[in-house]
């Protein structure tokens, strides 16, 4: 990274000091006024991020009267947290919370272990029909999700699984298989042949193999597409609005399905404390889990695009 | 050494081909067959041909939708790299000068966190949000910001404005993750580059565009087809952010609602699954587009 290159004594860096030592103060200034305005963009812009999440924060807070007065980003008259307990229990976003838990851990799990392991037979074996089948897997990286809504709901409707989180578990795997495969079939390719052909003299099973020396020696990768897989999982609407759908399904909402609906509710009974405490209740654990591991998070959902 | 391999490769193999091939590959054939019949979704299957595609040709709300998402896919991408890549750097190059050195500005670290953020809500959650951002009147955050004097913006109640009003959130949504994509490519950018220019006495502004530019571009090129998809895609927010659901008026209306909405709303399987078929066909040459007409400028760093 350039920015880290403080080197101390750096200024005694030769070349420039003779020749530019005349306009030396001109373009100290400029740079000055450079950085400055740097900051101020950059500030606005952080300003512009945050200022709406702050803002549903202390709306949160408030009555509807207050909420209608305008000045957004007044301090609330009172803290009073039953709003929460509304939105938690009356509008059953913890409910909703630990329905989307629930799932999400499930089928990143699954997507993890079947994903490795086609990737993992892929990329490391040579056999007849190989690469018909790596390609099926990233072809479906070119098809828009919402192109088959249609036909995946009679898919799960004819065997019985809408409205259950079986389906959407197996749902939410199956769509995440290609990205999934395509970026660990890359992975295991790059990984040594040195260390699984020691095993195979010693007489590892291919299985053993796989779990024992290749997940381990994987694990950089596997952690990255893991985080970007429960981000991604976390953050899905459209499929569950598919799946989870039909005369039963309002306890089995998610967190995004069930925010969206309390969102419509909130507008008909003009209860939008409650929204706004649901918002936040939504919004809290991410940013928690997000202040632990910004870093491997950026670096997960970024991996996908860095070659 | 062959011992056992082909059972090992079956048994590893199966169940994600199987999964695979149930939900997302079977599906995609159905709805190219589906778009060829009249179905709505009970009772027998009926084909008619390209009846479809030519109900799509004469549909307005069609190509008002496709109007719709071309406005994304052409401002979405420009907008989001332009300002990513400004922030980004800013905030690796647009520190002080120390002896030819050019640094990132103080604080670098904690901006990029901010920035990034947005991008783990849900765009179903940043919709609900921005919904009440956008409020018309003066419990909406902007309304409630603007002077007490001015009457209330509409915002997404405005026809001519709701478009653009979405183009804002999800612009909103993506920046931050752009910007860190972005810092990563131009931290592996040696910095003997940027210090050989400096050297040469190339300004700030040369140093962006002749070389942070040419050297990110295989970086912007992804972003494009990233930004391109997430363009085409837009469901989550079209269906909860706006009025009446892609209005007023069909103001909002976007492809992947309208497939939605034939789908499951108006009993049009059939003809839903034309207008996925053409969106794949859109998204497609999108995609080989985008790669054909940016590949000759491209520059090995």
């Amino acid at each position: 990274m350039t920015n880290l290159t403080s080197v101390p004594g750096a200024d005694v860096v030769p070349a420039p000091a003779a020749k530019s030592a005349g306009r030396k103060p001109s373009t100290k200034r400029e740079v000055n006024a450079f950085t400055g305005l740097a900051h101020i963009g950059l500030v606005f812009w952080a300003l512009v991020t945050a200022g709406p999440l702050i803002w549903v924060v202390l709306a949160s807070f408030k009555t509807n009267t207050e909420i209608f007065l305008g000045k957004p980003f007044a301090l609330p008259q009172s803290f009073s947290f039953q709003t929460y307990v509304d939105a938690w229990s009356e509008a059953h976003v913890g409910r909703y919370f630990f329905n989307s838990v629930f799932v999400v851990l499930l089928s990143t799990a699954g997507t993890m272990l079947l994903g490795s392991m086609a990737a993992y037979v892929l990329a490391r074996y040579r056999f007849f029909g190989n690469r018909f089948i790596y390609y099926l897997f990233v072809s479906g990286l070119a098809f828009p999700t919402f192109m088959a809504l249609g036909p995946l709901f009679y898919i799960l409707k004819n065997m019985g699984l809408l409205g259950t989180y079986t389906g959407l578990i197996l749902v939410y795997i199956a769509y995440s298989l290609p990205f999934t495969v395509f970026f660990l079939a890359a992975f295991f390719k790059t990984l040594p042949y040195e260390i699984e052909e020691a095993a195979t003299v010693d007489g590892a099973s291919h299985t053993r193999k796989f779990f024992q020396i290749m997940m381990p020696m994987a694990r950089s990768g596997l952690v990255s597409i893991t985080i970007f897989n429960i981000v991604g999982q976390w953050n899905q609407y459209l499929l569950p609005v598919v799946v989870i759908s039909g005369p039963g399904s309002d306890q089995k909402l998610l967190l995004t399905q069930g925010i969206a609906q309390i969102s419509v509710s909130a507008g008909y009974h003009a209860q939008w404390s409650t929204l706004f405490a649901a918002l936040t209740l939504s919004i809290l654990p991410m940013i928690v889990v997000y202040a632990i591991f910004q870093r491997q998070i950026q670096a997960g959902l970024t991996a996908g695009a860095v070659k | 050494m062959r011992h056992g391999k082909y059972p090992f490769i079956i048994g590893f193999l199966v169940v994600p081909v199987a999964l695979y091939c149930t939900f997302v590959v079977a599906a995609y054939i159905q709805s190219f067959q589906l778009a060829m019949t009249s179905w709505s979704g009970f009772g027998a299957i009926k084909y008619i041909g390209f009846e479809n595609f030519q109900k799509l040709w004469n549909d307005d709300l069609f190509w008002k939708s496709l109007r719709h998402n071309l406005f994304l896919l052409i401002l979405l991408p420009i907008v989001t790299i332009a300002i990513a890549l400004v922030f980004a750097f800013l905030l690796n190059v647009g520190g002080s000068q120390r002896g030819g050195v050019t640094r990132g500005v103080r604080g670098s670290k904690a901006y990029r966190i901010i920035f990034f953020f947005p991008q783990l809500l849900a765009l179903a959650i940043v919709a609900v949000i921005f919904g009440r951002v956008f409020g018309p009147d003066k419990s909406g955050m902007l309304n409630g910001l603007f002077p007490d004097s001015w009457s209330p913006w509409l915002f997404m109640a405005d026809e001519r404005w709701a478009m653009t009003c979405i183009l804002v959130v999800l612009i909103w949504q993506a920046i931050g993750f752009y910007v860190v994509l972005f810092s990563a490519g131009m931290g592996s950018i040696s910095s003997d580059i940027y210090e050989a220019a400096a050297l040469d006495g190339a300004s700030r502004f040369t140093l962006f565009f002749r070389i942070t530019i040419p050297l990110l571009w295989g970086t912007i090129q992804v972003a494009w087809v990233y930004l391109g998809i997430a363009a085409f895609d837009a469901f989550a927010i079209v269906n909860i952010m706006t009025v009446d659901r892609g209005g007023p008026n069909g103001a909002t209306s976007v492809l992947s609602l309208m497939i939605y909405r034939n789908t499951f709303e108006f009993s049009q399987v059939g003809y839903a699954s034309a207008i996925g078929v053409v969106l794949f066909f859109l998204t497609l040459t999108f995609a080989a587009l985008t790669l054909r007409v940016t590949r000759r400028e491209s520059i090995e760093a």
